[in-house]
């Protein structure tokens, strides 16, 4: 049996209003209207892409050892580079092996889930014991576009093999069609799309309801065979549409996330199967499409072992932590829509020593230390010679992680003079559960929640933006526990 | 324990520019200045000097790195010059390797000047601390500043002793209000103006909890001293000063990367406190000291140095704050000058400014802001921040 063993998500605490966006932007195309309702999820300024697939890889990691088994693959519309590889910056913050398989799957709305086929092939040959799927997605709409309002940031997890399945894959069946309906050039920082109007009914009318009709005659089932039917469209006219095509009745509509989150391109199936999995009972039936360049369709039933799946933050528990993003002019500057005044602390940017990343080896990707053999002490980074007053050996260091453990905060500021792309800049001193001490960034909270002594945990981001040399440096902060 | 230099040597000769926003002097400008103030109190030719050290901290001054700037700029007669830098302790670090000069016999006559031209550097401020550190913490450190770090003390402190962040402002309030009114007193001095608690309690916040008067001046500025071997200090002058203890403590780390600490004090102040104690044979520095410059660079890191040289006990420095015990009428004046708060801090100058205030204070040269009969000086001059840093301290005195 193969199938899901695992799953996370990730959703970013802030949520902005559509109507925040319409108030700005509906003086210039009035028929946004129809969209600027819900909210949508906002990544921090210091997250993408990357660091929201290493949160839902955490999320679904939860209770079990942090690093992936066999190899992890990332699926994106919105992956920050185009060349170095996106994924292994993710295994890597898992402090994951180096003997593993890991790729980026890009290129199309459906880029999740043939991330996920793929996945599920290895695991069905016997290649692979057990992989990892992220799908991530961090994209900016066009000021003045309705994809400005329905687009939403956030990310799922999957983990795949043969054991302790939860969901297990059943079948899939897949259609690939050059359905030129949204492109993006290499260069292009937004998409272009054609007339809503034929998206609606020849793409996703038409083309998810021929995966669907596809799978359910190859395996000899109906539609009323399923629990849940997950049909990512965002608008919730044409996601009525298709339902009525495939003869989903809405107690199997899985909600499409769109008046709480937004359109999470790549991520959005794999998202709602999270949503789907959370609240499913063994023997439930669930179908998975997906749309963009063709659509897949996935067919998994729950077991009996989802019932030992350990509780994880998942959907349910992201949605239930926000925290309202009420600026638009900040939204354009998190997104880097306008140019800031950054002043002379902002533009200076020195060089990376790319050589120094390397030498750090997993320090500063997965926040691995070291700890002394002779008297125990955690340490960060990785000391040669211990800092233990009554220890000072040379030479007995072991690598630790720091990335999985708790902390809680001994000194802290709000800085104003450092620069910070939302100042105050906060950061402090963190003593960890166990031992070790590091100085750290805070972020995703406001100065006057951070106290002496609170409990903090970490989470891996974007520390900074080198676009003259084209690099993003990533670390770790501080996270006050919610 | 070493048996250290005391009265080993003697300062015969000090100089010090006005310090401030000095945008139409260069570093040269100010070199000069410090340099002949200096040579002409000491009343020595410039052939008489064998050795000079060199104290500067961001390059961003156009003084580059290495003593050349220095020799050249003097003219100095092809005599051994070294750079010196140890963040902003570097001052204290010339006026060291200086004394130590003279206390070998390795020279008769040694020189010391720090200078800092900060405000070439486009900062409100002082520069990014980057590359300060190396590569390596630039990609994991947070941006740090040195009000973030330094207000990071005030937190622990604040939380450690139970103070509102609102009574913990108001000690810190005194502390300022009374350097501005010192440094009005202070023709030399940067900020020239008194500010009251108020005022101090309202300003904008730098950096949680510190405002902006609970930072120090960013100034340009130089200080000089000329030392000889205490034995020959007579000859020149009839009030020379001698030196009773050069000490400095840099962390082992433990601050910054253990647990151990609380952040509440400074571990290297409390120990080059105990070693310059030791060498010039202080027993009770409640009772002997009679005044003090300290590294006001924030107002908590004058609040911490009061417990640290055990002046106060622990936890108790704002009582003593509170009854006035530190201001220029009281016990143990802190910070006659203004401080970095007032006097300004032109990191490289500032530790031997610093001294400059002690010197002139013993020869009874300090005007309105002097001090009554003092016997013994101290200086502690603090490079880094509380968690990671070096002190250097020195204690002169009127008497052999």
């Amino acid at each position: 049996m193969a199938g899901v063993t695992s799953f996370g998500a990730y959703i970013p605490w802030y949520r902005m209003n559509r109507k925040v966006i319409f108030d700005q932007m509906g003086w210039f195309n009035g028929a946004t209207a129809g969209v600027a309702r819900g909210e949508k999820a906002v990544a921090n300024y210091d997250e993408d892409t990357i660091s929201m697939a290493v949160a839902a890889a955490i999320d679904c990691l939860t209770g079990k050892s942090r690093a992936v088994a066999d190899g992890l693959y990332l699926a994106s519309l919105s992956l920050p580079f185009v060349q170095r590889q996106n994924a292994i910056i993710v295994s890597d913050a898992l402090n994951s092996r180096s003997d593993i398989r890991t790729g980026d799957y890009t290129g199309s709305l459906k880029a999740g889930t043939t991330a996920l086929l793929a996945a599920l092939d290895a695991i069905l040959s016997g290649s692979s014991k057990s992989l990892m799927v992220c799908a991530s997605d961090c994209r900016v709409g066009k000021p003045g576009s309705a994809q400005e309002h329905t687009f939403g940031d956030g990310a799922a997890a999957l983990l795949l093999g043969k054991e302790d399945v939860i969901a297990e894959f059943k079948g899939s069946y897949s259609v690939s069609y050059d359905f030129i309906d949204y492109r993006r050039l290499t260069e292009e920082r937004f998409l272009h799309a054609w007339e809503d109007r034929w998206i609606r009914e020849e793409g996703y009318g038409k083309i998810i309801f021929e995966a669907a009709r596809g799978l359910l005659k190859k395996y000899n089932l109906s539609i009323g065979d399923f629990s849940k039917v997950i049909i990512p469209c965002p608008m919730a006219v044409w996601l009525r549409g298709v339902a009525k095509a495939i003869g989903a009745k809405d107690e199997q509509i899985q909600d499409n996330l769109q008046a709480v989150v937004g359109d999470t391109g790549t991520a959005l199936s794999l998202m709602m199967l999270v949503a789907a999995l959370e609240e499913a009972k063994p023997g439930d039936k669930i179908l998975v499409l997906s749309y963009g360049s063709g659509s897949d369709a996935l067919y998994f039933e729950v077991t009996s072992a989802i019932a030992k799946l350990g509780s994880r933050k998942g959907i349910r528990g992201h949605l239930s932590q926000r925290n309202d993003f009420k600026t638009y002019g900040k939204y354009l500057v998190f997104r880097d829509l306008i140019p800031l005044e950054v002043g002379i602390r902002g533009e200076q940017i020195p060089p990376t020593a790319m050589t120094v990343l390397w030498q750090q080896e997993r320090s500063v990707s997965a926040l691995v230390g070291v700890r002394c053999r002779a008297c125990g002490t955690p340490q960060y980074p990785k000391h040669k010679v211990c800092v233990n007053p009554e220890c000072e050996k040379t030479g007995q260091m072991e690598p630790y992680s720091f990335s999985d453990k708790a902390g809680r905060v001994v000194s802290f500021t709000g800085d104003n003079l450092a620069f910070s792309w939302d100042p105050p800049s906060v950061y402090g001193a963190i003593d960890f559960q166990g031992g070790g001490r590091l100085f750290m960034d805070f972020t995703d909270c406001t100065l006057d929640a951070v106290k002496v002594g609170m409990p903090v945990e970490v989470s891996f981001r974007r520390k900074y933006a080198d676009r003259q040399r084209g690099h993003y440096g990533y670390y770790w902060k501080a996270v006050p526990k919610k | 324990m070493p048996k250290g230099i005391k009265d080993e040597v003697a300062i015969i000769g000090m100089g010090c520019t006005k310090f401030g926003e000095l945008w139409n002097k260069t570093a040269e400008d100010l070199i000069v200045e410090a340099f002949m103030e200096a040579l002409t109190d000491a009343g020595i030719d410039k052939k008489d000097i064998n050795a000079a050290w060199f104290a500067t901290e961001f390059d961003a001054e156009n003084v580059g790195k290495s003593a050349v700037r220095l020799a050249t700029t003097l003219k100095l007669p092809y005599i051994p010059v070294t750079r010196v830098e140890n963040f902003c302790a570097s001052g204290t670090e010339a006026v060291r390797a200086a004394c130590y000069a003279v206390a070998s016999g390795a020279a008769d006559i040694a020189l010391a000047l720090g200078c800092e031209k900060l405000k070439d550097t486009g900062y409100g401020g002082l520069p990014d601390f980057g590359q300060l550190l190396g590569t390596d913490n630039r990609i994991i450190l947070p941006n740090i500043t040195a009000p973030g770090m330094f207000a990071q003390a005030a937190t622990a402190y604040f939380a450690k002793y139970g103070l509102s962040a609102e009574e913990g402002k108001r000690a810190l309030a005194h502390i300022s209000s009374k350097s501005h009114h010192n440094g009005s007193l202070n023709p030399k001095a940067h900020l020239r103006n008194e500010v009251s608690e108020e005022t101090i309690m309202k300003a904008p916040i730098i950096a949680w909890p510190l405002g902006l008067y609970d930072c120090c001046g960013v100034s340009d500025g130089a200080a000089c001293a000329i030392v000889c071997r205490a034995s020959e200090a007579k000859k020149y002058r009839k009030d020379p000063v001698y030196v009773k203890a050069a000490q400095i403590s840099v962390t082992s780390g433990r601050e910054f990367f253990h647990t151990s600490w609380d952040g509440s004090y400074v571990e290297t102040t409390v120990r080059a406190g105990m070693a310059a104690y030791k060498e010039a044979g202080v027993t009770n520095p409640r009772e002997e000291i009679s005044m003090f410059e300290v590294h006001d660079c924030f107002s908590i890191t004058e609040l911490l140095t009061y417990e640290d040289l055990q002046i106060s006990p622990r936890g108790k420095a704002v009582a003593d704050i509170e009854r006035g015990f530190y201001d220029l009428g009281g016990k143990i004046p802190c910070n006659p000058s203004g401080g970095l708060k007032s006097f300004g801090h032109p990191i490289a100058a500032t530790g031997i400014r610093m001294i400059y205030e002690m010197y002139l204070q013993l020869q009874g040269r300090a005007d309105k802001r002097q001090i009554n009969d003092p016997k013994l000086g101290l200086t502690m001059n603090l490079g880094g921040f509380p968690a990671m840093n070096l002190i250097s301290i020195s204690i002169v005195g009127k008497d052999l």
